[in-house]
Protein backbone atom coordinates (compact mmCIF):
# COMPACT_ATOMS: atom_id res chain seq x y z
CA UNK A 1 0.00 0.00 0.00
CA UNK A 2 1.79 3.05 -1.24
CA UNK A 3 0.99 6.23 0.57
CA UNK A 4 1.48 9.48 -1.23
CA UNK A 5 2.02 12.63 0.73
CA UNK A 6 0.76 15.89 -0.68
CA UNK A 7 1.95 18.30 1.94
CA UNK A 8 -0.55 17.75 4.76
CA UNK A 9 -3.02 15.72 2.76
CA UNK A 10 -2.54 11.95 2.89
CA UNK A 11 -3.78 10.17 -0.21
CA UNK A 12 -3.89 6.41 0.19
CA UNK A 13 -6.05 3.41 -0.56
CA UNK A 14 -8.36 1.88 2.07
CA UNK A 15 -8.42 1.12 4.97
CA UNK A 16 -8.46 4.73 6.15
CA UNK A 17 -7.63 3.94 9.72
CA UNK A 18 -5.82 6.45 11.85
CA UNK A 19 -3.68 4.86 14.50
CA UNK A 20 -1.93 6.73 17.28
CA UNK A 21 1.04 4.37 16.79
CA UNK A 22 3.73 5.63 14.43
CA UNK A 23 7.30 4.67 13.74
CA UNK A 24 8.71 7.32 16.06
CA UNK A 25 6.63 6.08 18.99
CA UNK A 26 7.52 2.43 18.35
CA UNK A 27 11.22 3.20 18.09
CA UNK A 28 11.02 5.42 21.19
CA UNK A 29 9.43 2.61 23.19
CA UNK A 30 12.11 0.16 22.07
CA UNK A 31 14.81 2.66 23.07
CA UNK A 32 13.17 2.99 26.48
CA UNK A 33 13.08 -0.80 26.80
CA UNK A 34 16.83 -0.90 26.15
CA UNK A 35 17.54 1.54 29.01
CA UNK A 36 18.00 -1.12 31.77
CA UNK A 37 20.55 -3.01 29.65
CA UNK A 38 22.31 0.30 28.93
CA UNK A 39 22.59 1.08 32.64
CA UNK A 40 23.99 -2.39 33.37
CA UNK A 41 26.46 -1.94 30.49
CA UNK A 42 27.70 1.37 31.96
CA UNK A 43 27.96 -0.18 35.44
CA UNK A 44 29.91 -3.20 34.21
CA UNK A 45 32.18 -1.60 31.60
CA UNK A 46 32.48 2.03 32.69
CA UNK A 47 32.27 5.28 30.76
CA UNK A 48 33.45 3.71 27.53
CA UNK A 49 30.16 1.85 27.19
CA UNK A 50 28.28 5.17 27.28
CA UNK A 51 30.66 6.88 24.87
CA UNK A 52 30.46 3.92 22.47
CA UNK A 53 26.66 4.09 22.46
CA UNK A 54 26.68 7.84 21.84
CA UNK A 55 29.27 7.51 19.06
CA UNK A 56 27.17 4.82 17.35
CA UNK A 57 23.96 6.85 17.61
CA UNK A 58 25.64 9.95 16.17
CA UNK A 59 27.28 7.94 13.38
CA UNK A 60 24.05 6.18 12.39
CA UNK A 61 21.98 9.35 12.42
CA UNK A 62 24.68 11.21 10.47
CA UNK A 63 24.93 8.49 7.80
CA UNK A 64 21.14 8.40 7.50
CA UNK A 65 20.94 12.16 7.16
CA UNK A 66 23.82 12.38 4.68
CA UNK A 67 22.49 9.58 2.48
CA UNK A 68 18.98 11.01 2.40
CA UNK A 69 20.39 14.43 1.64
CA UNK A 70 22.68 13.09 -1.10
CA UNK A 71 19.80 11.25 -2.79
CA UNK A 72 17.33 14.07 -2.12
CA UNK A 73 15.05 11.66 -0.29
CA UNK A 74 12.65 12.59 2.46
CA UNK A 75 14.56 12.90 5.74
CA UNK A 76 13.83 9.95 8.01
CA UNK A 77 16.13 10.86 10.89
CA UNK A 78 13.26 11.97 13.13
CA UNK A 79 11.64 8.51 13.16
CA UNK A 80 14.43 7.39 15.56
CA UNK A 81 15.04 4.19 13.60
CA UNK A 82 18.63 5.19 12.86
CA UNK A 83 19.20 6.03 16.51
CA UNK A 84 17.84 2.62 17.52
CA UNK A 85 20.14 0.90 15.03
CA UNK A 86 23.04 2.84 16.55
CA UNK A 87 22.14 1.70 20.07
CA UNK A 88 21.80 -1.92 18.94
CA UNK A 89 25.18 -1.82 17.20
CA UNK A 90 26.83 -0.40 20.32
CA UNK A 91 25.14 -3.08 22.43
CA UNK A 92 26.56 -5.74 20.10
CA UNK A 93 30.24 -4.80 20.38
CA UNK A 94 32.71 -5.04 23.27
CA UNK A 95 33.27 -1.72 25.02
CA UNK A 96 36.99 -1.86 24.19
CA UNK A 97 36.40 -1.77 20.42
CA UNK A 98 38.08 1.22 18.75
CA UNK A 99 35.44 3.84 17.92
CA UNK A 100 36.30 4.03 14.23
CA UNK A 101 35.53 0.33 13.84
CA UNK A 102 32.11 0.88 15.38
CA UNK A 103 31.58 3.74 12.92
CA UNK A 104 32.34 1.34 10.04
CA UNK A 105 29.67 -0.93 11.50
CA UNK A 106 27.22 1.99 11.48
CA UNK A 107 28.09 2.68 7.85
CA UNK A 108 27.39 -0.94 6.91
CA UNK A 109 24.09 -0.93 8.80
CA UNK A 110 22.69 2.37 7.61
CA UNK A 111 24.13 2.82 4.13
CA UNK A 112 24.68 -0.70 2.81
CA UNK A 113 21.94 -2.67 4.53
CA UNK A 114 19.21 -0.05 4.93
CA UNK A 115 19.47 2.91 2.57
CA UNK A 116 20.83 1.19 -0.53
CA UNK A 117 17.82 -1.13 -0.47
CA UNK A 118 15.44 1.82 -0.22
CA UNK A 119 15.46 3.10 3.36
CA UNK A 120 13.29 2.21 6.31
CA UNK A 121 11.01 -0.75 5.71
CA UNK A 122 12.89 -1.97 2.66
CA UNK A 123 15.91 -3.68 4.17
CA UNK A 124 16.22 -7.44 3.63
CA UNK A 125 18.11 -8.15 6.82
CA UNK A 126 18.40 -6.54 10.23
CA UNK A 127 20.95 -3.69 9.94
CA UNK A 128 22.39 -4.01 13.46
CA UNK A 129 22.83 -7.79 13.20
CA UNK A 130 24.52 -7.49 9.82
CA UNK A 131 26.79 -4.74 11.11
CA UNK A 132 27.80 -6.97 14.01
CA UNK A 133 28.63 -9.86 11.69
CA UNK A 134 30.62 -7.65 9.32
CA UNK A 135 32.61 -6.26 12.26
CA UNK A 136 33.05 -9.72 13.75
CA UNK A 137 34.43 -11.19 10.52
CA UNK A 138 36.53 -8.11 9.70
CA UNK A 139 38.06 -7.34 13.08
CA UNK A 140 38.10 -10.76 14.71
CA UNK A 141 40.69 -9.84 17.37
CA UNK A 142 39.11 -6.57 18.47
CA UNK A 143 35.60 -8.01 18.42
CA UNK A 144 36.56 -10.92 20.67
CA UNK A 145 38.62 -9.02 23.23
CA UNK A 146 36.33 -8.69 26.21
CA UNK A 147 37.00 -6.24 29.05
CA UNK A 148 36.47 -7.67 32.54
CA UNK A 149 33.12 -6.49 33.95
CA UNK A 150 33.13 -4.67 37.29
CA UNK A 151 30.71 -7.21 38.77
CA UNK A 152 33.21 -10.04 38.34
CA UNK A 153 35.25 -8.73 41.25
CA UNK A 154 38.93 -7.78 41.27
CA UNK A 155 40.97 -9.84 38.84
CA UNK A 156 44.57 -9.36 37.74
CA UNK A 157 43.65 -8.82 34.13
CA UNK A 158 41.94 -6.29 31.91
CA UNK A 159 40.37 -8.77 29.52
CA UNK A 160 38.83 -12.18 29.92
CA UNK A 161 36.78 -14.69 27.96
CA UNK A 162 33.00 -14.77 27.69
CA UNK A 163 31.17 -17.75 29.17
CA UNK A 164 30.49 -19.08 25.65
CA UNK A 165 34.18 -18.62 24.86
CA UNK A 166 35.07 -20.79 27.86
CA UNK A 167 32.51 -23.37 26.72
CA UNK A 168 33.92 -23.39 23.19
CA UNK A 169 37.60 -23.47 24.15
CA UNK A 170 37.18 -25.91 27.00
CA UNK A 171 38.98 -25.54 30.35
CA UNK A 172 38.37 -22.57 32.61
CA UNK A 173 35.58 -22.21 35.11
CA UNK A 174 32.11 -21.24 33.94
CA UNK A 175 30.45 -18.45 35.91
CA UNK A 176 27.46 -19.31 38.08
CA UNK A 177 24.00 -19.07 36.55
CA UNK A 178 23.15 -16.20 38.92
CA UNK A 179 26.13 -14.16 37.67
CA UNK A 180 25.08 -14.94 34.11
CA UNK A 181 21.52 -13.84 34.81
CA UNK A 182 22.54 -10.59 36.49
CA UNK A 183 25.27 -9.78 34.01
CA UNK A 184 28.50 -10.17 35.96
CA UNK A 185 30.15 -11.71 32.90
CA UNK A 186 32.29 -10.60 29.99
CA UNK A 187 30.60 -9.79 26.71
CA UNK A 188 29.24 -7.05 24.49
CA UNK A 189 28.00 -3.82 26.11
CA UNK A 190 24.31 -4.56 26.03
CA UNK A 191 24.11 -8.33 26.09
CA UNK A 192 25.57 -9.27 29.49
CA UNK A 193 22.55 -8.93 31.75
CA UNK A 194 19.76 -11.34 30.91
CA UNK A 195 17.66 -9.76 33.69
CA UNK A 196 17.83 -6.22 32.28
CA UNK A 197 17.01 -7.46 28.77
CA UNK A 198 14.16 -9.56 30.10
CA UNK A 199 12.68 -6.49 31.81
CA UNK A 200 12.95 -4.56 28.55
CA UNK A 201 11.49 -7.43 26.53
CA UNK A 202 8.52 -7.88 28.84
CA UNK A 203 7.93 -4.12 28.73
CA UNK A 204 7.81 -4.30 24.91
CA UNK A 205 5.36 -7.21 24.99
CA UNK A 206 3.25 -5.43 27.62
CA UNK A 207 3.09 -2.25 25.51
CA UNK A 208 2.20 -4.45 22.51
CA UNK A 209 5.17 -3.17 20.52
CA UNK A 210 6.32 -6.71 19.80
CA UNK A 211 4.41 -9.94 19.66
CA UNK A 212 5.67 -12.52 22.17
CA UNK A 213 5.65 -15.32 19.55
CA UNK A 214 9.17 -14.87 18.15
CA UNK A 215 11.03 -14.42 21.48
CA UNK A 216 9.13 -17.26 23.12
CA UNK A 217 9.73 -19.67 20.22
CA UNK A 218 13.37 -18.56 19.92
CA UNK A 219 14.17 -18.90 23.63
CA UNK A 220 12.03 -22.03 23.96
CA UNK A 221 13.79 -23.80 21.12
CA UNK A 222 17.20 -22.96 22.57
CA UNK A 223 16.07 -24.19 25.99
CA UNK A 224 14.62 -27.46 24.70
CA UNK A 225 17.56 -28.24 22.44
CA UNK A 226 20.05 -27.52 25.24
CA UNK A 227 18.02 -29.90 27.39
CA UNK A 228 18.19 -32.64 24.75
CA UNK A 229 21.86 -32.30 23.78
CA UNK A 230 23.90 -34.05 26.49
CA UNK A 231 26.29 -31.96 28.55
CA UNK A 232 24.54 -28.63 27.95
CA UNK A 233 22.95 -26.49 30.64
CA UNK A 234 19.70 -24.94 29.35
CA UNK A 235 19.73 -22.03 31.82
CA UNK A 236 23.33 -21.26 30.88
CA UNK A 237 22.39 -21.15 27.19
CA UNK A 238 19.43 -18.86 27.85
CA UNK A 239 21.55 -16.32 29.73
CA UNK A 240 24.73 -16.57 27.67
CA UNK A 241 25.83 -14.36 24.80
CA UNK A 242 23.45 -12.24 22.79
CA UNK A 243 20.46 -14.56 23.01
CA UNK A 244 18.18 -12.30 25.08
CA UNK A 245 19.18 -9.20 23.15
CA UNK A 246 18.73 -11.00 19.84
CA UNK A 247 15.45 -12.69 20.72
CA UNK A 248 13.68 -9.58 22.05
CA UNK A 249 15.24 -6.72 20.09
CA UNK A 250 16.76 -7.99 16.83
CA UNK A 251 14.68 -10.99 15.76
CA UNK A 252 11.43 -9.07 16.34
CA UNK A 253 12.27 -6.34 13.83
CA UNK A 254 8.99 -5.77 11.92
CA UNK A 255 10.64 -5.44 8.54
CA UNK A 256 12.73 -8.58 8.58
CA UNK A 257 10.49 -11.05 10.42
CA UNK A 258 7.39 -12.82 9.08
CA UNK A 259 3.94 -11.22 9.32
CA UNK A 260 1.72 -14.23 10.04
CA UNK A 261 1.73 -15.83 13.53
CA UNK A 262 2.53 -19.21 11.94
CA UNK A 263 5.48 -17.60 10.16
CA UNK A 264 6.70 -16.09 13.42
CA UNK A 265 6.67 -19.57 15.00
CA UNK A 266 8.76 -21.00 12.15
CA UNK A 267 11.06 -17.97 12.33
CA UNK A 268 11.60 -18.27 16.08
CA UNK A 269 12.21 -22.01 16.01
CA UNK A 270 14.62 -21.64 13.08
CA UNK A 271 16.59 -18.98 14.96
CA UNK A 272 16.78 -21.24 18.01
CA UNK A 273 17.95 -24.28 16.06
CA UNK A 274 20.70 -22.39 14.23
CA UNK A 275 21.84 -20.67 17.44
CA UNK A 276 22.29 -23.93 19.31
CA UNK A 277 23.86 -25.71 16.34
CA UNK A 278 26.47 -22.97 15.93
CA UNK A 279 27.12 -22.69 19.67
CA UNK A 280 27.52 -26.41 20.31
CA UNK A 281 28.86 -27.79 17.04
CA UNK A 282 30.15 -24.75 15.10
CA UNK A 283 33.61 -23.22 15.20
CA UNK A 284 32.28 -19.86 16.44
CA UNK A 285 31.37 -19.62 20.14
CA UNK A 286 28.24 -17.53 19.51
CA UNK A 287 25.60 -18.03 16.84
CA UNK A 288 22.67 -15.73 17.63
CA UNK A 289 23.51 -13.10 15.04
CA UNK A 290 24.19 -15.67 12.31
CA UNK A 291 20.93 -17.44 13.14
CA UNK A 292 18.92 -14.21 12.93
CA UNK A 293 20.61 -13.22 9.66
CA UNK A 294 19.86 -16.63 8.11
CA UNK A 295 16.22 -16.50 9.15
CA UNK A 296 15.96 -12.87 7.94
CA UNK A 297 16.93 -14.10 4.50
CA UNK A 298 14.30 -16.86 4.68
CA UNK A 299 11.58 -14.45 5.86
CA UNK A 300 10.04 -13.72 2.42
CA UNK A 301 9.76 -17.46 1.77
CA UNK A 302 8.21 -18.11 5.17
CA UNK A 303 5.74 -15.29 4.50
CA UNK A 304 4.85 -16.68 1.07
CA UNK A 305 4.31 -20.13 2.50
CA UNK A 306 2.13 -18.93 5.37
CA UNK A 307 0.11 -16.37 3.44
CA UNK A 308 -0.75 -18.76 0.64
CA UNK A 309 -1.82 -21.32 3.25
CA UNK A 310 -4.00 -18.72 4.95
CA UNK A 311 -5.73 -17.88 1.69
CA UNK A 312 -6.20 -21.54 0.76
CA UNK A 313 -7.94 -22.25 4.04
CA UNK A 314 -10.72 -19.75 3.43
CA UNK A 315 -10.77 -19.62 -0.34
CA UNK A 316 -11.16 -23.32 -0.95
CA UNK A 317 -8.96 -23.20 -4.04
CA UNK B 1 33.94 -3.22 -37.59
CA UNK B 2 36.89 -0.95 -37.04
CA UNK B 3 39.91 -2.93 -35.80
CA UNK B 4 40.66 -0.59 -32.93
CA UNK B 5 37.04 -0.68 -31.80
CA UNK B 6 37.19 -4.47 -31.57
CA UNK B 7 40.02 -4.18 -29.08
CA UNK B 8 38.68 -1.27 -27.04
CA UNK B 9 35.09 -2.48 -26.69
CA UNK B 10 36.27 -5.26 -24.37
CA UNK B 11 37.74 -2.80 -21.91
CA UNK B 12 34.70 -0.83 -20.77
CA UNK B 13 31.73 -1.03 -23.12
CA UNK B 14 31.54 -4.83 -23.25
CA UNK B 15 33.79 -5.65 -20.35
CA UNK B 16 33.38 -9.41 -19.94
CA UNK B 17 33.26 -9.37 -16.14
CA UNK B 18 31.61 -6.07 -15.30
CA UNK B 19 29.14 -5.75 -18.18
CA UNK B 20 28.59 -9.23 -19.62
CA UNK B 21 28.86 -10.76 -16.12
CA UNK B 22 30.78 -13.77 -17.39
CA UNK B 23 33.52 -15.60 -15.50
CA UNK B 24 32.14 -14.58 -12.12
CA UNK B 25 33.57 -17.60 -10.29
CA UNK B 26 37.28 -16.94 -10.91
CA UNK B 27 36.60 -13.22 -10.49
CA UNK B 28 35.34 -13.67 -6.95
CA UNK B 29 37.69 -16.48 -6.00
CA UNK B 30 41.15 -15.30 -7.05
CA UNK B 31 40.99 -11.54 -6.52
CA UNK B 32 42.23 -11.61 -2.94
CA UNK B 33 45.34 -9.76 -4.08
CA UNK B 34 46.24 -7.58 -7.04
CA UNK B 35 48.93 -9.95 -8.26
CA UNK B 36 46.58 -12.93 -8.21
CA UNK B 37 43.98 -10.97 -10.15
CA UNK B 38 46.47 -9.87 -12.78
CA UNK B 39 47.98 -13.36 -13.02
CA UNK B 40 44.60 -14.92 -13.57
CA UNK B 41 43.67 -12.21 -16.07
CA UNK B 42 46.82 -12.62 -18.16
CA UNK B 43 46.56 -16.43 -18.13
CA UNK B 44 42.97 -16.25 -19.33
CA UNK B 45 43.91 -13.62 -21.93
CA UNK B 46 46.59 -15.87 -23.46
CA UNK B 47 44.16 -18.77 -23.66
CA UNK B 48 41.45 -16.49 -25.05
CA UNK B 49 43.61 -15.08 -27.86
CA UNK B 50 44.96 -18.49 -28.90
CA UNK B 51 41.61 -20.27 -28.75
CA UNK B 52 39.88 -17.45 -30.64
CA UNK B 53 42.47 -17.72 -33.43
CA UNK B 54 42.23 -21.52 -33.69
CA UNK B 55 38.45 -21.60 -33.53
CA UNK B 56 38.23 -18.88 -36.14
CA UNK B 57 40.51 -20.96 -38.41
CA UNK B 58 38.42 -24.08 -37.82
CA UNK B 59 35.01 -22.42 -38.01
CA UNK B 60 34.25 -24.04 -41.40
CA UNK B 61 35.51 -27.46 -40.27
CA UNK B 62 33.63 -27.76 -36.97
CA UNK B 63 30.07 -29.08 -37.46
CA UNK B 64 27.66 -26.85 -35.57
CA UNK B 65 25.97 -29.75 -33.74
CA UNK B 66 29.14 -30.69 -31.86
CA UNK B 67 30.72 -27.24 -31.72
CA UNK B 68 30.77 -26.89 -27.94
CA UNK B 69 32.85 -30.07 -27.31
CA UNK B 70 35.20 -29.00 -30.11
CA UNK B 71 35.67 -25.55 -28.56
CA UNK B 72 36.32 -27.14 -25.19
CA UNK B 73 39.02 -29.41 -26.63
CA UNK B 74 40.77 -26.45 -28.24
CA UNK B 75 40.52 -24.36 -25.07
CA UNK B 76 41.67 -27.24 -22.85
CA UNK B 77 44.75 -27.67 -25.02
CA UNK B 78 45.78 -24.06 -24.53
CA UNK B 79 44.97 -24.12 -20.82
CA UNK B 80 47.34 -27.07 -20.42
CA UNK B 81 50.07 -25.12 -22.17
CA UNK B 82 49.51 -22.08 -19.92
CA UNK B 83 49.41 -24.20 -16.79
CA UNK B 84 52.67 -25.96 -17.60
CA UNK B 85 54.32 -22.61 -18.38
CA UNK B 86 53.16 -21.19 -15.06
CA UNK B 87 54.40 -24.25 -13.18
CA UNK B 88 57.79 -23.91 -14.85
CA UNK B 89 58.36 -20.17 -14.61
CA UNK B 90 56.00 -18.75 -11.96
CA UNK B 91 55.51 -21.57 -9.44
CA UNK B 92 54.38 -19.18 -6.67
CA UNK B 93 51.60 -17.70 -8.76
CA UNK B 94 50.62 -21.19 -9.88
CA UNK B 95 50.35 -22.26 -6.27
CA UNK B 96 48.19 -19.33 -5.22
CA UNK B 97 45.86 -19.63 -8.22
CA UNK B 98 45.67 -23.37 -7.72
CA UNK B 99 42.63 -25.04 -9.22
CA UNK B 100 41.46 -21.91 -10.99
CA UNK B 101 44.01 -22.26 -13.77
CA UNK B 102 42.67 -25.64 -14.98
CA UNK B 103 39.18 -24.21 -14.50
CA UNK B 104 39.87 -21.65 -17.24
CA UNK B 105 38.74 -24.51 -19.53
CA UNK B 106 35.16 -23.95 -18.47
CA UNK B 107 35.48 -20.17 -18.14
CA UNK B 108 32.34 -18.67 -19.68
CA UNK B 109 34.25 -15.75 -21.18
CA UNK B 110 36.41 -17.95 -23.37
CA UNK B 111 33.60 -20.24 -24.46
CA UNK B 112 31.33 -17.21 -24.87
CA UNK B 113 33.74 -15.38 -27.16
CA UNK B 114 34.30 -18.56 -29.18
CA UNK B 115 30.56 -18.90 -29.66
CA UNK B 116 29.65 -15.23 -30.07
CA UNK B 117 32.65 -13.94 -31.97
CA UNK B 118 35.37 -16.31 -33.18
CA UNK B 119 32.98 -18.68 -34.92
CA UNK B 120 31.57 -15.83 -37.03
CA UNK B 121 34.54 -13.55 -37.71
CA UNK B 122 37.91 -13.50 -39.45
CA UNK B 123 41.11 -14.69 -37.83
CA UNK B 124 42.56 -11.21 -37.27
CA UNK B 125 39.31 -9.86 -35.83
CA UNK B 126 39.02 -12.86 -33.52
CA UNK B 127 42.57 -12.39 -32.25
CA UNK B 128 41.88 -8.70 -31.59
CA UNK B 129 38.62 -9.55 -29.86
CA UNK B 130 40.49 -12.00 -27.65
CA UNK B 131 43.06 -9.34 -26.85
CA UNK B 132 40.43 -6.72 -26.00
CA UNK B 133 38.33 -9.05 -23.88
CA UNK B 134 41.49 -10.34 -22.20
CA UNK B 135 42.59 -6.80 -21.33
CA UNK B 136 39.12 -6.05 -19.99
CA UNK B 137 39.17 -9.21 -17.87
CA UNK B 138 42.69 -8.52 -16.60
CA UNK B 139 41.89 -4.91 -15.72
CA UNK B 140 38.68 -5.83 -13.91
CA UNK B 141 40.41 -8.56 -11.91
CA UNK B 142 43.44 -6.37 -11.24
CA UNK B 143 41.33 -3.48 -9.94
CA UNK B 144 39.21 -5.82 -7.83
CA UNK B 145 42.31 -7.50 -6.45
CA UNK B 146 43.88 -4.12 -5.73
CA UNK B 147 40.85 -2.86 -3.77
CA UNK B 148 40.41 -6.11 -1.85
CA UNK B 149 44.12 -6.37 -1.04
CA UNK B 150 44.29 -2.75 0.15
CA UNK B 151 41.20 -2.97 2.34
CA UNK B 152 41.61 -6.58 3.38
CA UNK B 153 45.30 -6.74 4.24
CA UNK B 154 46.55 -3.16 3.91
CA UNK B 155 49.04 -3.91 1.13
CA UNK B 156 49.32 -3.24 -2.60
CA UNK B 157 51.27 -5.83 -4.62
CA UNK B 158 52.60 -7.07 -1.29
CA UNK B 159 53.97 -3.63 -0.26
CA UNK B 160 52.57 -2.36 3.03
CA UNK B 161 50.47 0.80 2.59
CA UNK B 162 48.16 1.00 5.57
CA UNK B 163 49.19 -2.29 7.18
CA UNK B 164 50.55 -1.72 10.67
CA UNK B 165 48.76 1.62 11.01
CA UNK B 166 45.14 0.71 10.38
CA UNK B 167 43.68 -2.69 11.19
CA UNK B 168 42.62 -4.15 7.81
CA UNK B 169 39.06 -5.41 7.36
CA UNK B 170 39.39 -9.17 7.02
CA UNK B 171 35.99 -9.50 5.40
CA UNK B 172 37.39 -8.19 2.13
CA UNK B 173 39.62 -11.26 1.84
CA UNK B 174 36.56 -13.52 2.13
CA UNK B 175 33.71 -14.20 -0.25
CA UNK B 176 31.30 -11.52 1.10
CA UNK B 177 33.94 -8.83 0.57
CA UNK B 178 34.46 -10.12 -2.95
CA UNK B 179 30.76 -9.72 -3.69
CA UNK B 180 30.73 -6.21 -2.18
CA UNK B 181 33.61 -5.00 -4.33
CA UNK B 182 32.24 -6.75 -7.41
CA UNK B 183 28.82 -5.15 -7.00
CA UNK B 184 30.30 -1.71 -6.44
CA UNK B 185 32.48 -1.99 -9.57
CA UNK B 186 29.46 -3.08 -11.66
CA UNK B 187 27.47 -0.18 -10.25
CA UNK B 188 30.30 2.21 -11.10
CA UNK B 189 30.47 0.94 -14.70
CA UNK B 190 26.70 1.21 -15.09
CA UNK B 191 26.77 4.70 -13.67
CA UNK B 192 29.62 5.73 -15.95
CA UNK B 193 27.87 4.36 -19.03
CA UNK B 194 24.36 5.44 -17.94
CA UNK B 195 23.27 1.80 -18.04
CA UNK B 196 23.68 1.68 -21.81
CA UNK B 197 26.40 -0.93 -21.69
CA UNK B 198 24.02 -3.69 -20.67
CA UNK B 199 21.29 -3.15 -23.26
CA UNK B 200 22.71 -4.74 -26.38
CA UNK B 201 21.17 -7.13 -28.87
CA UNK B 202 24.40 -9.07 -29.24
CA UNK B 203 24.24 -10.39 -25.69
CA UNK B 204 20.64 -11.49 -25.90
CA UNK B 205 19.37 -14.66 -27.55
CA UNK B 206 21.22 -14.09 -30.84
CA UNK B 207 24.59 -14.70 -29.30
CA UNK B 208 23.54 -17.26 -26.72
CA UNK B 209 24.48 -20.90 -26.95
CA UNK B 210 21.38 -21.90 -25.04
CA UNK B 211 18.95 -20.03 -27.29
CA UNK B 212 17.76 -23.22 -29.05
CA UNK B 213 16.75 -24.99 -25.90
CA UNK B 214 15.26 -22.05 -24.03
CA UNK B 215 13.48 -20.46 -26.98
CA UNK B 216 14.09 -16.88 -25.85
CA UNK B 217 11.92 -17.23 -22.76
CA UNK B 218 13.56 -14.36 -20.93
CA UNK B 219 13.09 -11.97 -23.85
CA UNK B 220 9.43 -12.83 -24.00
CA UNK B 221 9.16 -12.24 -20.29
CA UNK B 222 10.81 -8.85 -20.71
CA UNK B 223 8.49 -7.94 -23.56
CA UNK B 224 5.47 -8.82 -21.46
CA UNK B 225 6.64 -6.88 -18.44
Amino acid sequence: MERQYHDNLIVSSAPHMVSPVDTTKVMGTVLLALAPAFLVGIYQFGYRAAVMTIVCIIACVAFEWLFNAALKRKQTVSDLSAALTGVLIAFNVPSSLPYWMAVIGCFVAIVIVKQVFGGIGQNLVNPAVTARIVLFISFATEMTTWPIPRGAGAVDATTGPTPLGILSEGGGKLPSNLDMFLGNIGGCIGEVSALALLIGGIFLIWTKVISPIIPVCFLGTVFVLALIIPGQDPIFHLCAGGLMLGAFFCATDYVTSPIMPMGKVIFGIGCGIFTILIRVYGSYPEGVSFAILLMNILTPHIDNFCISRAYKKGGGK
Amino acid sequence: MNKLAIVTKGIIKENPVLVLLLGTCPTLAVTTSAINGLGMGVSAMVVLICSNIVISILKKVIPSTVRIPCYIVVIAGFVTVVQLMLKAYLPDLDKSLGLFIPLIVVNCIILGRAEMFASKNTIVDSALDGLGMGIGFTLALGVMGLIRELLGSGTVFGIAITAGHITPMGIFMLAPGGFFVYAILIAAINWASNGRAIKKKEFSCEGCAMADSCGGSCEKKEANA
